[in-house]
C-alpha cells in the first residue's frame, strides 16, 4: 500500500470494514451473524452483497450503520468512513453523521414508513434535524420545493407529497424511502433487499430508479439481496456472504464468468436460465448451527470439494486475481502479488 | 371534493343512526323491563307507606288516582308512544321519594358534578398513565426512574372503594392531628364548601379543585396502572417496527423520535379504551361519590334505589346510556382525526 499519497484520489476508499464481528445473544450461546468480514468501498462504487436468507446481510449493514439492536452488539472491528472510524464516535456525533453521510433503503420498505405522518413531514423531519444552524438554513418554501425534486426524482407525482403511507402502493413506497435516502446527498447508501418484497415488474422499475438515483448523484452504494440476475445490472462488485462470512469478492464479470468459491458457483449455477433447461440445482446439504460453527472452513459440511484441511483450518483470504479474492483452501497457490 | 363530502355525510348519517337506535332500544327496555315485573308499582308504594305510616286512608281511591295520574290505565301502545314522546322533552317524570321535584331536575343537578369529576379524572388518569408507560419502555429512560415506577403500580390491586377510604382517613381524619394542624388539609365531604354560592367566583372554584383533590386522586392511583401497563405493551410492539429502524437510520433526535413515531403510534389502541372509559364518565364513579358523598349521578343513584325510586332509577339509567352513546359517538366522530387510516370514507 502507497502511505505517501495523501491527496484523496478518485479511487481513495470511502468505506473499510475490519474484521467487523456482530453477534446475536440468545440462551444456547452467541449467533455469530457477521463473523470477522473486511471489505473496503471505493467513492462513487456499488458494491452488491448477496448471500442466501440468514447469511448476515443485514446485520452487517446494521454494524455498518451502528443501529445493531439487542441482543445484537458489535463485538469488534472497525468501520471507518472517509477515514474516521465509526465505532469510536460518540451518540451524539454519530447522530450527526447518520442521514447526511450514510443513509439506508431498508429491507421492509412496506413498513418503513411512519404511518401516522404524512409523506412530507417524513422526508423534511431528516431535513430539518440535520440542517447546521446558521446560514444554510433552508425557509419552508425551499424545503417544500426540495422534497416536490426528491419525489420528481424518483418517479412519483406530486400528489404523494400530502398523503399517508397506507394511500401509497408497495413500489411508491419504496419509491418514497429512496427520495428520502438522497434527500441530504449522502456519501453512502446502503439499500437492503430493496427490492425482494415486490412483484417482478416493479422490482425491475424500482431496481432502475436506484440506479438512475445513483447516476445522477455518483453517490457509492452497497446494494443487499439475493436475486444475483437484478445485481448485474446495477453494482460494480459483488462479496459473496455465507454463515457470517464474506466468502468471495470480485467484480460483476468475474463472479458470473469465473466464480471461484465453490458456494459462488453454487450461486451462479442457480440462477435460473431461459435459454436451456436445467435441472433446478437446489443448494442441498447439510447446514451447521450458527451458534457452533464448525472449526475449519464455515462451507465444510456443503462444499463438494471438501477435504482434511477444510476441517481443522479456516481459510484465509486468496487474491486469485487483480480485485478477486476467494477464502478458500483450493487457491492457495495462486494468489498474485498484492501490489499492483 | 363533493364526493369526499358526500363520504363524510354517509359516514356521520351511519353513526347517528347507530347512536339513535342504541338509544331507542334502551329507552324502550326502560319502559318493558318495570312492566314485565310482577306487581304494580303504585300498590307497592302504597303498602311502603302503609307500611311506614301504619295505615293509609283511602288506599284504592289514590292507587286510581295515581293510576290515572300516571296513565297507567291506557293500552300499552298508548303508553309507550306519551312515553317516548315525553322522554323527547327529556321529561322524566316525578319522583317517588322527593314528590313535587321532577326526575329531570334532580339529574340536571347531579349531572354536572359527575361529569366534572370523572371528566378530569378519566383524563388524568389517562395521561399519567401513558406518560409513565412510555418512560418504562423507552430505551433512554434513566434508570432510576424505570426502577421507581414499578413500585407504585401496586395502588392497582387495591380496591378504588379501598383506596377512597384510606385516602379519606390519612388526608382528612388523621394527618393533620399528627402535623398537629386545627383544620383537615382535605375535606371530609362534599363538593364544595358549605355557606358558597355555586357561580363563577375565586371562593367557589377553589373550594370546588380542593373538595375534588381526593376523589380524583383515588381514581387516578387505582386506575393509572392499567393505562401505563398497556402503554408499555404497545411502546414495545412499536420499538420492532420497521420504521423505528429508519427513524433511528435518519439520526432524529431521542425526544422527535419518542414523541412522533412511538408515542404517537402506540397510543392509538389506547385511545379506544379511552373512549370505552369515556363512556362509563356518567355511570362510573357511583363508589367513590357514594364514600366521599358527592353529589352527583352515583349518589343520587344510591339514594334512589334505596328509596325504591323507580322514576329516578329509570331517568338516572336512561340519561347514563344517552351519556354512553354520546361519548361512542364523539369518540367515533373524533378517531379518524388521530388514526389517518380509520376514514370516513371506509366501512
Ligand atoms: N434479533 C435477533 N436475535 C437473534 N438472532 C438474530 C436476530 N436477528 C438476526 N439473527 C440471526 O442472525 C443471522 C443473520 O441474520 P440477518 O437478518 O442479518 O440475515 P440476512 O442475510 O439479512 O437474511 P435475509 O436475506 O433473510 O434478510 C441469522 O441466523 C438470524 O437468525
Ligand atoms: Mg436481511
Amino acid at each position: 500500500m502507497n502511505t505517501k499519497v495523501s491527496q484523496p484520489s478518485p479511487t481513495t476508499n470511502l468505506l473499510e470494514v475490519k474484521d467487523l464481528r456482530v453477534y446475536y445473544e440468545t440462551p444456547g450461546g452467541d449467533i455469530l451473524a457477521v463473523d470477522s468480514i473486511d471489505f473496503e468501498l471505493k467513492e462513487g462504487e456499488t458494491l452488491g452483497l448477496v448471500g442466501e436468507s440468514g447469511c448476515g446481510k443485514s446485520t452487517a449493514a446494521m454494524g455498518i450503520l451502528q443501529l445493531v439492536q439487542p441482543p445484537g452488539r458489535i463485538v469488534s472491528g472497525e468501520v471507518r468512513l472517509q477515514g474516521k472510524d465509526l465505532l469510536t464516535l460518540s451518540e451524539g456525533k454519530m447522530r450527526q453523521l447518520r442521514w447526511s453521510k450514510l443513509a439506508l433503503i431498508p429491507q421492509g420498505a412496506m413498513n418503513s414508513l411512519n404511518p401516522t405522518m404524512r409523506i412530507y413531514r417524513q422526508i423534511q423531519d431528516v431535513i430539518l434535524t440535520h440542517q447546521t444552524t446558521g446560514s444554510d438554513k433552508l425557509s419552508a418554501d425551499q424545503i417544500k420545493n426540495r422534497i416536490l425534486e426528491l419525489l420528481r426524482m424518483v418517479g412519483l407525482p406530486e400528489r404523494i407529497y400530502q398523503m399517508y403511507p397506507h394511500e401509497l402502493s408497495g413500489g411508491m413506497k419504496q419509491r418514497v424511502c429512496i427520495a428520502m435516502a438522497i434527500a441530504l446527498n449522502p456519501s453512502l447508501i446502503i439499500a437492503d433487499e430493496s427490492t425482494s418484497a415486490l412483484d417482478v415488474v416493479v422490482q425491475r422499475v424500482v431496481a432502475q430508479t436506484i440506479l438512475r438515483v445513483k447516476q445522477m448523484l455518483g453517490v457509492s452504494m452497497i446494494i443487499i439481496g439475493h436475486d444475483m440476475g437484478l445485481m448485474a445490472q446495477i453494482v460494480d462488485r459483488i462479496a459473496v456472504m455465507y454463515a457470517g462470512k464474506i466468502v468471495e469478492i470480485a467484480a460483476v464479470r468475474d463472479i458470473f464468468n469465473n466464480p471461484s468459491h465453490p458456494y459462488t458457483q453454487l450461486l451462479i449455477e442457480s440462477i435460473p436460465s431461459l435459454k436451456e433447461q436445467k435441472p433446478l440445482k437446489v443448494t442441498e446439504g447439510l447446514t451447521h448451527d450458527p451458534r457452533h460453527p464448525p472449526p475449519g472452513c464455515i462451507f465444510q459440511l456443503r462444499c463438494p470439494i471438501v477435504t482434511d484441511q477444510c476441517r481443522s483450518i479456516a481459510p484465509k483470504a486468496h487474491l486469485i486475481r487483480v480485485e478477486q479474492s476467494v477464502a478458500c483452501h483450493a487457491y492457495e497457490n495462486t494468489d498474485v502479488a498484492r501490489t499492483v | 371534493m363533493t364526493g369526499k363530502l358526500d363520504d363524510r355525510i354517509t359516514f356521520l348519517g351511519r353513526k347517528l343512526g347507530v347512536f339513535l337506535l342504541t338509544v331507542w332500544t334502551s329507552a324502550t327496555l326502560i319502559f318493558i323491563i318495570p312492566r314485565l315485573a310482577p306487581g304494580d308499582p303504585i300498590a307497592a308504594m302504597i303498602a311502603r307507606m302503609s307500611q311506614q305510616s301504619g295505615y293509609v286512608e283511602n288506599a284504592d281511591k289514590i292507587i286510581e288516582g295515581w293510576r290515572e295520574r300516571f296513565g297507567l290505565n291506557d293500552p300499552p301502545s298508548i303508553q309507550y308512544v306519551r312515553y317516548l314522546g315525553n322522554l323527547f322533552h327529556f321529561d322524566l317524570g316525578y319522583s317517588m321519594a322527593s314528590f313535587p321535584a321532577t326526575v329531570s331536575v334532580m339529574i340536571g343537578r347531579a349531572l354536572p358534578w359527575t361529569v366534572g369529576l370523572s371528566l378530569v379524572s378519566i383524563l388524568a388518569t389517562f395521561l399519567i398513565g401513558n406518560f409513565v408507560g412510555a418512560l418504562l419502555a423507552w430505551q433512554k429512560t434513566p434508570r432510576w426512574i424505570k426502577l421507581c415506577i414499578p413500585p407504585t403500580m401496586i395502588f392497582t390491586s387495591i380496591p378504588g372503594m379501598l383506596a377512597a377510604v384510606a385516602l379519606l382517613y390519612i388526608f382528612s381524619f388523621q394527618l393533620h392531628r399528627w402535623l398537629g394542624l386545627s383544620a383537615p388539609l382535605f375535606p371530609l365531604r362534599g363538593a364544595y364548601g358549605r355557606g358558597l354560592e355555586p357561580g363563577v367566583s375565586w371562593p367557589f372554584i377553589l373550594s370546588v379543585i380542593h373538595h375534588g383533590i381526593l376523589p380524583v386522586t383515588s381514581i387516578v392511583l387505582v386506575r393509572f396502572g392499567y393505562w401505563a401497563l398497556g402503554m408499555r405493551g404497545m411502546m414495545i410492539t412499536v420499538e420492532g417496527e420497521d420504521y423505528m429502524h429508519l427513524a433511528r437510520a435518519k439520526g432524529l433526535r431521542p425526544f422527535y423520535i419518542l414523541y412522533h413515531y412511538m408515542i404517537r403510534n402506540a397510543i392509538l389502541p389506547q385511545i379506544t379504551g379511552l373512549a370505552l372509559s369515556l363512556g362509563t364518565m356518567v355511570g362510573g364513579q357511583v363508589l367513590v361519590e357514594i364514600i366521599f358523598s358527592y353529589p352527583g349521578m352515583g349518589t343520587l343513584i344510591y339514594t334512589a334505589v334505596r328509596n325504591q325510586d323507580f322514576p329516578v332509577i329509570q331517568g338516572a339509567t336512561f340519561i347514563i346510556i344517552v351519556g354512553t352513546a354520546t361519548a361512542v359517538l364523539l369518540i367515533d366522530l373524533l378517531y379518524p382525526l388521530i388514526d389517518p387510516r380509520i376514514s370516513h370514507q371506509g366501512k
